[in-house]
């Protein structure tokens, strides 16, 4: 049943087969809310975020990233560089499989040397993304130090890491699958926790 | 992909998923560490029959930057000099467990016979006269980030276009990307036999108003059995790029050369050190694109 979940059509008709195995645990307005708390704890934790960096962990980390500094630009007034990071060519399981596309890695205005980088990422799982995160982050400079945000922890973790800021936390069958949609990518806002067949380590 | 032995095995998703690639790759050069750890714990042989700087140099600073260990190996002073055959050679590197093999032979095919033989990627770097399938992706590369587009982009081929294996990838790959292409030169030095999709001129002088790129070739001394043209100085004066020639381009006009360059041959050292020649950036977009490559090959699963 993973596969209606996947399905990117906006046809409220298809969907119905996968209501019964699925269901919404962040609504739009509920991902608007967290999102703005996020930014209200970011600003909070790093005293203004006066030295702050975002970089947005490719793919829906970046538009979390974006709506991010636009709440802490709202709230304060701050404008706050952001980032975007492709952690493809760092991934510790390129070789178990097939080919994956390179996406943009775009360095934030400034740089990252002597800033607090807040990485932001959608789902954290196994922990390994932010792993190659990191690695990637070091090649691109020194940063005083490294935060992450995420909108949904859905725990099973297969690294020490874990996450500054938690949008929401949600308790998952590893056969489970978090789905993140996001206006900017998939034209609406949702986060949906789905029965599914795949061990997707996102 | 497995192998990359000719451009006519790209299609146009392909060949654009390789420049992206570059592009990203290029990006990486110009970071404070130039590293990644993409292929770390794979081998990559060079294996070079014949001689080379750029190509060689070039495939080893790109599979550097992406952590392959890398073995250079090349005819003279090997196993080869004393006579061993490529399916030996090959034998012996497959024995040592090369993950990739990148080989420039004097024989058209060889890059073919070899990836038979090996369990491997192979990689062309220039067999014989046939193709040299990373110069025309670098080549592509470079018009794309200079002119912003391939599509419906004239480039002219001009000079050995009979003996050059980067005319052979450059007309295959252009094609599949949607340019148009004359090859200009000397009638003895132009194949007949060449696909329909290109134009052929024997006046560089009338084609150069309508070029957006203009790619010189290298009179290729070594492979002429033949006289081809009465002398030096006649050809470089007929199909020699100079400055009153690169007046009458079209004022966005570049110039590329695969190198090495016959400087007051094929083209005049005002040209090749002019702003619009890209000679330099090529030989830089070389590594990016050759990293690509050897992502897509090596990168997942084998």
């Amino acid at each position: 049943m993973a596969r209606p979940m996947t399905d990117e059509s906006s046809d409220p008709a298809q969907q119905v087969p996968a209501q019964a195995l699925s269901k919404i645990v962040l609504t739009a307005a509920d991902v608007q809310r967290v999102v703005d708390r996020i930014a209200h704890q970011i600003l909070e934790k790093t005293q203004g975020a006066g030295d702050v960096v975002l970089l947005g962990i490719a793919t829906r980390g970046v538009p979390i990233a974006r709506r991010l500094a636009e709440r802490i630009r709202a709230f304060e007034g701050r404008e706050v560089p952001v980032g975007t990071l492709d952690i493809t060519l760092y991934r510790d399981d390129l070789r178990r499989n097939s080919i994956r596309a390179v996406g943009r890695t775009e360095e934030p205005p400034g740089g990252v040397d002597g800033r607090r980088v807040v990485l932001v990422d959608d789902v954290l799982f196994s922990g390994r993304t932010i792993r190659a995160a990191l690695d990637a982050l070091s090649d691109l400079g020194r940063p005083a130090a490294v935060q992450l945000a995420v909108l949904v922890d859905r725990g099973h973790r297969q690294l020490p890491i874990r996450a500054d800021y938690v949008g929401k936390n949600i308790p998952t069958a590893l056969s489970e699958q978090v789905k993140v949609r996001l206006q900017e990518i998939d034209g609406s806002d949702e986060v949906v926790l789905a029965a599914g067949v795949k061990d997707k380590q996102a | 992909m497995k192998h990359l032995l000719s451009t006519a095995d790209l299609d146009a998703a392909t060949a654009t998923e390789i420049l992206d690639i570059a592009t990203e790759m290029a990006s990486v050069s110009g970071r404070e560490i130039k590293k990644l750890p993409t292929l770390r714990g794979r081998t990559v042989v060079n294996l070079f029959y014949e001689d080379s700087t750029r190509t060689r140099i070039s495939f080893e600073a790109a599979a550097k930057r992406l952590s392959a260990d890398v073995i250079n190996f090349s005819a003279k002073g090997s196993s080869v000099a004393k006579g061993e055959s490529l399916k030996d050679t090959a034998w012996t590197l497959q024995a040592m467990g090369a993950d990739a093999v990148v080989i420039r032979h004097p024989a058209s095919g060889a890059p073919h016979r070899l990836a038979g033989w090996v369990s491997g990627s192979v990689l062309n770097a220039g067999d014989g006269t046939h193709e040299h399938p990373t110069q025309a992706l670098l080549d592509a590369y470079t018009m794309r980030a200079r002119m912003g587009r391939l599509d419906g982009l004239h480039v002219a081929i001009v000079g050995d276009v009979l003996h050059s294996r980067v005319a052979r990838s450059n007309v295959l790959l252009l094609n599949t990307l949607g340019a148009k292409v004359t090859l200009v030169g000397p009638p003895t030095l132009v194949p007949t036999d060449l696909s329909s999709a290109v134009q052929v001129s024997y006046d560089l002088d009338a084609v150069l108003p309508q070029a957006d790129v203009v790619m010189m070739l290298r009179v290729q001394r070594e492979r002429m059995t033949d006289s081809y043209f009465p002398s030096a100085r006649e050809y470089s004066r007929r199909y020699g790029l100079d400055g009153a020639r690169l007046r009458r381009m079209p004022s966005h006009g570049i110039v590329m050369h695969p190198g090495p360059m016959n400087r007051g041959m094929e083209i005049t050292p005002e040209v090749a050190d002019s702003p619009r020649s890209t000679i330099v950036e090529q030989v830089t977009n070389g590594v990016s694109v050759r990293m690509a490559c050897l992502y897509l090959l090596l990168g997942g699963r084998s």
